[in-house]
């Protein structure tokens, strides 16, 4: 037997260290947060997408297949904000980041474990919140809210709602600080800056962003509301302020969170791509600058939402300029994870094939991205449904694939068993197909000329919208099979062994599942990340 | 199969949409060959390097430093094209030809209203003739509407509270979709109209049967008197206010010591709150504000009005042949304001 196979002892572990449902509401076991937290935006993941089926269906029609117009902008400001603020920037650090994170730099538990499960009650509170504007009757602001029409035209719940991203927004500030403060002082012994695995860098990134980026978020909100309901001006001409302050300051925020969304992503494809090739990263240190850089620049391009929107020419050139040079770092991991692959010992499980899938969506993504910041072309296509298109290659095709690809690659340590390799495949097939046959159509349907936030359209629009709708479809039932498996495994699949993959990260050096504090004892590191030449032995590898 | 695209949307029907569509188009190229590349590389690695055995180790081979800048350096210089070919084509959207006509544009929920110089007005349309460049002043009643003529590959927000611009034009005769592309509340996709491209022949058919009473400059004029504004405005000698008469255009000091050009935003900030913007030399406590008493409609034609004001000789006296030869003065101030930029940059 080879020796990662370690025989399962029946150990304790964090899953049945203690029982009853308030040794779950009240633990500060940074693991048992990160499922608390898959729970919630699992729920909340499917009741966006809920909305967009709705979105989808109706749009079958020219003139709506289903909804009035009213119910339809609700839906696509409901899908916004719902899948924004509640799945997407959550998604990754707060599930997978929160759980592998510490026993990635080999640590016990986050530096602040109370803040932790203080920061998934806010993210609850927000999400209550916003769901109750729902059931109150909606907003219909878009998720963007922007002024006038937020401030003063708009008729719906548009203070619960702003209420409910504004509270969830702590959620996301104390995760930030906590995985900050964890990286730069928690690592194990041995465990250097530059051995870090590329996952703990984006994270970093990310953390960053979240720090930086979400009080510029809460403040814009605040003064939404400050002139919703005391008038006061701010934003709105009649009263004296500025309708795109309010857009520079959405978008201060709102870009940057892009990066939210797809920087833990990329962390997450970066783990899978050197372990399912069997080779370091290539270039290491150029991929962990790369999302520093990202982070950075991310902060001085929010200007390129506003083209169109009466900017100056020469600020929107700026703008432009800035936007090419996010890309760079962008580019530089899409080529070196490709050059990982290169000359490695390439297998094919679900996780590569999710990571795979990553690559090339989000370089679809990257590239009509690219596009959309030559000021000339963004010109016609921009808030049409290129735009969505593009957005959803870097959402969607990025970031949820990311999601998808982690979840698995991380199964087995999160719940000791191992998930229907057949099934999973299958699904991340369907998943590959269904996206693109949603949103393909979309970048032809916005180069037409057809507007985003539409609930009724020319009817030259018709075909493509129909070619959509159906690889929602199909979208649907890609994400409905992993749910289903998932939970069958959870409790039938076979038993993980706590390498499974035979990876190179100190949380493969623990149990599947892995004790309440993480290891035995604490790890001492000597190698480099993905060093497989350093653990070739302890890997039965060569 | 025949892509389901309208064919109207594939012959050229504006000026900058020819280069706009190669441009696109050439985009389109340089994605497709990068992604096919990265899609390619990640197949044969998928297949080539397939793991053959479970336990092995393929060699270890790192970051070669000429990779890495190579791969740095192509992608930045393609970068550098798209930015400055899409910055150039942004300038050619962006500013109007000094020869174009200005038409008024004022946006609500949720419909479309449009002022032609000639006094004639539409609702959710737009008649402009082939052939000439047709410049575009908008502004919105409520919240940000946009202008989008996706057959023209033109976009402009229109925002309450100051003026816009955009410009084009048509070169084949035909009916074009005009729709609102930013949200704007419930009937967002209800606000929309029809550009008509007329021949010259057709639009001086129906430029007359327009019946237009009087010129929007002449409106304006009758505001003018209506409101007061002559009052103290006079157009000779030295009155309590200015002397609008050649100030449309101008370069005027105000009392802060600001120097600002006379343009339309201007002129409708100063007449619906003055302070603050009086101009040096005159009393800032004259001039009443107009907030809540003009709509937007009635300050576009004022405006009209200053501007054609400003067509003639300062000093209220007409001179004897101003009507037939625009003195080389006039004519440098017109072209000034025409080629400025729009949007208030």
């Amino acid at each position: 037997m080879a020796t990662h196979m370690l025989p399962e002892t029946a150990a304790r572990n964090y899953l049945n260290e203690e029982d009853g449902i308030f040794s779950w509401l009240l633990t500060t076991d940074h693991k048992r947060i990160a499922l608390l937290y898959t729970f919630s935006i699992t729920l909340l993941f499917f009741l966006g997408g809920a909305f967009a089926v709705l979105m989808r269906l109706n749009l079958l029609s020219p003139h709506g297949a289903i909804v009035g117009l009213e119910t339809y902008n609700k839906l696509f400001t409901m899908h916004g904000v719902i899948m924004v603020w509640f799945f997407l920037i959550p998604s990754i650090p707060n599930t997978i980041g929160n759980f592998v994170l510490p026993m990635a730099v080999g640590a016990k538990d986050l530096a602040f474990p109370k803040l932790n499960l203080l920061s998934w009650y806010l993210f609850m509170l927000g999400a209550f919140v916003a769901i109750y504007s729902i059931f109150r009757g909606g907003v219909d602001t878009g998720w963007t809210f922007y002024t006038p029409l937020s401030t003063t035209y708009a008729m719906g719940y548009v203070v619960s709602a702003a209420m409910g991203v504004f509270i969830s927004g702590f959620s996301s500030i104390l995760t930030g600080l906590n995985f900050m403060v964890t990286i730069h002082r928690m690592r194990a012994p041995g465990m250097t800056w530059f051995r870090m695995p590329i996952f703990c860098w984006s994270m970093y990134a990310t953390s960053v962003i979240f720090v930086l980026a979400t009080p510029i978020l809460a403040i814009t909100l605040i003064l939404i509301c400050i002139e919703r309901v005391f008038r006061v001006g701010v934003f709105d001409p009649a009263l004296g302020g500025d309708p795109l302050l309010f857009q520079h300051m959405f978008w201060f925020y709102s870009h940057p969170a892009v990066y939210i969304m797809v920087l833990p992503a990329m962390a997450v494809v970066s783990e899978i791509i050197p372990t399912f090739s069997r080779k370091p990263i290539f270039g290491y240190k150029a991929v962990a600058f790369s999302s520093l850089g990202i982070a950075f620049l991310g902060f001085l391009v929010w200007g390129h939402h506003m083209f169109v929107a009466g900017i100056s020419v020469y600020s929107a050139l700026a703008f432009s300029f800035l936007s090419y040079a996010v890309a760079v770092p962008s580019a530089i991991k899409v080529f070196n994870w490709t050059a990982t692959m290169y000359h490695g010992s390439v297998s094919l499980e679900t996780p590569m094939l999710y990571a795979i899938g990553f690559i090339g969506l989000f370089t679809i993504g990257g590239m009509t991205g690219l596009m959309l910041a030559a000021l000339g072309i963004d010109v016609h296509v921009t808030d049409t449904y290129f735009v969505v298109a593009h957005f959803h290659y870097i959402m969607v095709g990025g970031a949820v694939m990311g999601f998808l690809g982690g979840i698995h690659f991380w199964w087995p340590k999160i719940s000791g068993k191992m998930y229907p390799e057949f099934l999973a495949k299958l699904s991340a097939l369907i998943i590959f197909f269904g996206f693109n046959l949603t949103f393909f159509p979309q970048f032809i349907l916005g180069y037409m000329g057809m507007n985003r936030r539409y609930g009724s359209y020319a009817p030259e629009f018709q075909n493509l919208n129909v070619l959509s709708t159906a690889g929602a479809s199909i979208l649907g039932v890609g994400y409905i099979l992993p749910l289903c498996y998932l939970i069958w495994s959870w409790k039938y699949g076979p038993v993980a062994p706590p390498n499974p993959w035979r990876a190179t990260g100190l949380e493969w050096k623990t149990n599947s599942p892995p004790p309440k504090h993480n290891f035995d004892e604490t790890p001492l590191v000597t190698w480099k990340a993905y060093e497989f030449e350093a653990q070739k032995e302890e890997l039965n590898l060569g | 199969m025949r892509l389901p695209i309208h064919p109207d949307l594939l012959a050229m029907q504006s000026t900058v949409r020819p280069e706009y569509d190669r441009f696109f188009w050439i985009c389109v190229i340089i994605c497709t060959t990068v992604a096919t590349a990265i899609a390619f590389f990640l197949i044969y690695s998928a297949w080539h390097y397939r793991r053959r055995n479970a336990n092995e180790l393929p060699s270890q081979l790192d970051v070669k430093v000429p990779a890495e800048a190579l791969w740095i350096g192509i992608p930045f210089l393609i970068f550098l094209g798209m930015f400055f070919y899409g910055a150039k084509l942004y300038f050619d959207i962006e500013r109007p030809p000094d020869n174009a006509e200005t038409v008024y544009v004022e946006a609500k929920q949720w419909m479309w209203k449009v002022q032609h110089p000639n006094g004639i007005r539409e609702i959710n349309a737009l008649h402009v003739p082939v052939g000439q460049a047709i410049r575009l002043k908008m502004i919105s009643q409520d919240v940000i509407h946009s202008f989008y003529v996706p057959a023209f590959r033109i976009k402009q927000d229109v925002l309450p509270g100051r003026y816009t611009t955009i410009w084009f034009e048509a070169d084949k005769p035909g009916t074009y979709h005009l729709f609102c592309a930013e949200y704007c509340g419930l009937n967002h996709s209800q606000m929309k109209g029809w550009i008509y491209a007329l021949s010259p022949g057709d639009y001086a058919r129906w430029v007359q049967q327009g019946g237009a009473e009087g010129s929007l400059a002449d409106t304006g004029e009758k505001l003018f008197h209506q409101f007061a504004c002559s009052n103290c405005h006079h157009f000779a000698g030295h009155g309590p206010g200015p002397n609008l008469v050649g100030l449309y255009g101008s370069t005027v000091q105000l009392q802060n010591g600001q120097t600002i050009v006379v343009d339309d935003d201007y002129l409708r900030r100063h007449i619906l709150t003055p302070s603050g913007l009086t101009v040096e030399g005159f009393h800032s406590s004259i001039m009443p504000t107009y907030q809540g008493q003009l709509t937007e409609d009635q300050l576009i034609a004022l405006i009209a009005y200053i501007q054609a004001l400003g067509n003639r000789t300062p000093e209220g006296v007409m001179a004897p042949d101003a009507q037939g030869s625009p003195n080389p003065g006039e004519h440098q101030r017109e072209s000034r304001s025409a080629g400025k930029s729009p949007g208030g940059f």
